[in-house]
């Protein structure tokens, strides 16, 4: 069988995509945007009956809904999308053909029949057992094969990728170390390698139990095995999310890194310590010693913490020393008065660089605290603190790239200009609002994953303070601007790619490469080439940015262990 | 670029900016500060949850809480008549988590230490204290000991937070303070 190794130079960025890898990233890509399509429907149900004036689907509904919802935005539409990425960063990147595009596209088609496997089972109505499946809640075993067969077709990207890097570095297509991006996304390729073993630890033995070939699936294995799935998936969206960042950066404004050491280094530690975070769902738990909860919910003295603040002074830090670079020198802020807000690319990653690091990251600690988890635990906090990660820090950065892919990946002009420079806004907007909103009905007490919080015609039922359901109400409120936001996103989109303006490429060359030679191509864009060697003091902005961040965390985890310290003594 | 390869080979030796080091040096402290906070609670601070658990059939932890209600039951309370119990301070107390109530009510004294033994009796479920805002995953099969002091008199609910099935929002009850 003979390797296809035709190359198509993007004449606007002189990026060069292999054949069968731009197949597949535009595939995965389109898969993806589908499932968030499907999520998107199924929030509106989530929203509109959590609104507790509304309260719109009955019991039923509400948590098959629910479950929906959750898998296919948590798993689905983030995986799809991550493994375009993570094509993206290495063939296309590094200038290198795809390794295996067939196997790459069998792991696609499992990617793909698992999921409508997965929705198939909850479609049946006797499988809302939410995306956490907590056993000995059991769910139809589709749902668990579904999983299974979703997270064997990702592991199988994953090895495409690694292979991908193997060849280009074999058939040498670039010289020196990859790319900071690159080394981003081969972050995320392990965590999810670590993740997707967890995952089949545990679900297979699920699977066997749903069918009857194992007798018990004990609660606390299967929660504490479970979340090192559960959450480590989420880490791959964190180093990927800030490869993101990073490229866009890069793209955007041709920013270096301000150190390369720096930066990976801090990738590093992610794949050190990100994956000890299943802790974070176990400290509520019984029958875990408090060494095991406070070393894993720290990740180990909070050094992917660390790594997290780090990035999030090196992101802004490379754009405002590129912008400085390009004469917006005045005061502080000017670099950052100065970028294109219009431009959805840039503003929907600095948003979501802002909305990760204020309210995803600073919540996620303080609730990852071991003491202070007692006063979040299972409450409407944690919905509120992941839709600040996932999905105003992951989404919206994914959002973001989209805007740079369809002219580069798809050749089609961004449909609706003007809609496009404020989907951002809207989504990143209203997604933040969700978030803060939630965060303070959890704080007054309101469960996660509950039905009717006015426990109408029951017995025993708690009113909560009326702050609480106005909370719920603004949340919702904020939930459907969002969705009106993710509605843009996906009318954008989809149009653009079916619809949209085809770009006319004048120089449109198909290359093909040699064995052992990269193909020649124009240096991608113009990059600055001198900054990041000295030791001096470049980005003041970004430094007092960073400062008022960590003002704003301390004030808030402080707030917590004071809140903390006036309920009931425990021992 | 972050997108093109280094081709610098001994990017590793190059210097960090200033304002890196100053950073990753005060963040690393404040990690150290986040991470010492929590065994310094567990010396000095009063909330701490016991993580002892005893691994239990739900036929033997239901018949310690039947000789609960046996012992100290004071009346019945709405349509299911679900005892209340008055147990007197410092002894073990069982309460039971089941599809979809909890058995029995508690009356407690404030001021009065209690050890509270939570379990469930088939899926998960979580016992959230209101208006205090306390939460306790609550498992089938280990039967976890809590010690709790009640600081306030007055009529506090328990609500199940961790989603057990269609009816989880009517898995309520309270817990009465003297």
């Amino acid at each position: 069988m003979s390797t296809n190794r035709n190359f198509r130079t993007c004449p606007s960025t002189g990026l060069m995509f292999h054949e069968p890898a731009e197949k597949l990233m535009i595939w995965n890509a389109v898969a993806g945007v589908v499932f968030l399509l499907v999520g998107g429907l199924l929030a509106i149900g989530v929203v509109l009956t959590r609104w507790q004036w509304v309260h719109w689907l009955p019991a039923d509904r509400f948590y098959q809904v629910l479950t929906a919802h959750g898998v296919n935005m948590l798993v689905f539409w983030i995986i799809f999308f991550e493994m375009a990425v993570l094509y993206f960063c290495s063939s296309t990147l590094l200038r290198s053909r795809l390794a295996t595009p067939n196997i790459a596209w069998a792991g696609f088609w499992l990617m793909l029949i698992g999921a409508l496997l997965n929705n198939y089972s909850v479609l049946r109505g006797d499988s809302s057992v939410m995306f956490t499946a907590y056993a000995p809640m059991g769910a139809h075993p589709t749902f668990y094969l579904g999983l299974i067969l979703f997270a064997v077709g990702a592991l199988i990207a994953c090895f495409v990728f690694l292979g991908t890097l193997v060849v280009a570095k074999a058939e040498r297509t670039y010289q020196g170390s990859i790319p900071l991006v690159t080394f981003g996304a081969l972050t995320a390729c392990i965590i999810a390698v670590f993740t997707i073993a967890s995952g089949a630890i545990i679900l297979i033995p699920t699977f066997l139990w749903s069918v009857g070939l194992i007798p018990q699936i004990d609660s606390l294995m299967y929660k504490t095995i479970f979340w090192a799935f559960g959450h480590s998936s989420q880490q791959i969206n964190v180093a990927a999310h800030v490869s993101v960042w990073y490229a866009i950066a890069a793209i955007v404004f041709g920013a270096k890194p301000m150190s390369e050491k720096v930066s990976r280094t801090a990738f590093f530690l992610y794949i050190l310590f990100l994956q000890l975070a299943s802790a974070h769902h176990l400290l509520a738990d019984p029958g875990l010693t408090s060494y095991w909860k406070i070393f894993n919910t720290s990740y180990a003295m909070y050094l992917a913490v660390l790594a997290s603040m780090v990035h999030g002074l090196t992101v802004p830090g490379a754009i405002e020393v590129a912008q400085r670079k390009k004469g917006y020198t005045n005061g502080l802020f000017e670099w950052l008065r100065k970028a294109p807000w219009g431009n959805p690319v840039f503003s929907g990653m600095f948003i979501s660089l802002i909305g990760f690091g204020f309210l995803g990251g600073i919540s996620g600690v303080i609730m990852g605290v071991e003491q202070i988890n007692l006063i979040i635990h299972n409450t409407i906090y944690v919905p509120g603190h992941f839709h600040a990660t996932v999905v105003v820090g992951t989404t919206l950065a994914f959002m973001a790239l989209t805007y740079f892919l369809i002219p580069v990946l798809f050749r089609r002009e961004v449909a609706f200009p003007g809609l496009a420079k404020w989907q951002p806004y809207l989504f990143g907007g209203g997604m933040s609002g969700v978030a803060v909103f939630l965060m303070a009905a959890g704080t007054l007490g309101v469960p996660r994953r509950h039905w009717d919080i006015t426990f109408a015609g029951n017995a025993f039922a708690y009113e909560f303070p009326g702050a609480a359901g106005l909370m719920m109400a603004a949340g919702s409120i904020a939930g459907l601007i969002a969705i009106a936001g993710g509605g843009a996103y996906l009318l954008i989109t989809v149009y653009s790619v079916f619809l949209g303006k085809r770009i006319e490429t004048p120089g449109f060359a198909h290359v093909r490469a040699r064995d052992n030679v990269a193909p020649s191509t124009a240096p991608v864009a113009a990059a600055i080439t001198s900054h990041g060697q000295s030791a001096g003091f470049s980005a003041p902005g970004t430094f007092v940015l960073a400062m008022v961040f960590l003002v704003a965390f301390a004030l808030y985890y402080f707030v917590n262990w004071k809140y903390l310290s006036t309920v009931w003594p425990l021992s | 670029m972050s997108i093109s390869p280094v081709t610098d080979r001994l990017w590793w030796k190059t210097p960090m900016d200033r304002e890196e080091v100053i950073w990753v040096t005060v963040a690393f402290i404040w990690c150290l500060f986040m991470f010492f906070m929590m065994p310094y609670w567990h010396v000095f601070g009063k909330q701490n949850l016991a993580h002892a658990a005893v691994k239990t059939s739900a036929a033997a932890y239901m018949k310690m809480a039947e000789e609960g209600v046996g012992k100290w039951k004071v009346r019945e309370e709405s349509e299911q008549k679900i005892p209340v119990i008055a147990p007197p301070p410092d002894t073990d107390v069982y309460l039971v988590a089941r599809l979809w109530s909890w058995w029995p009510i508690l009356e407690l004294e404030a001021g009065k230490t209690y050890k509270i033994h939570l379990m469930s009796m088939d899926w998960l479920h979580g016992f959230s204290l209101q208006p205090e805002n306390i939460n306790i995953v609550v498992h089938p099969g280990y039967d976890h000991k809590v010690t709790m002091t009640p600081t306030s008199k007055g009529t506090f609910s328990i609500i199940c937070n961790e989603y057990c099935g269609v009816n989880h929002h009517t898995m309520t009850s309270r817990i009465y303070v003297k």
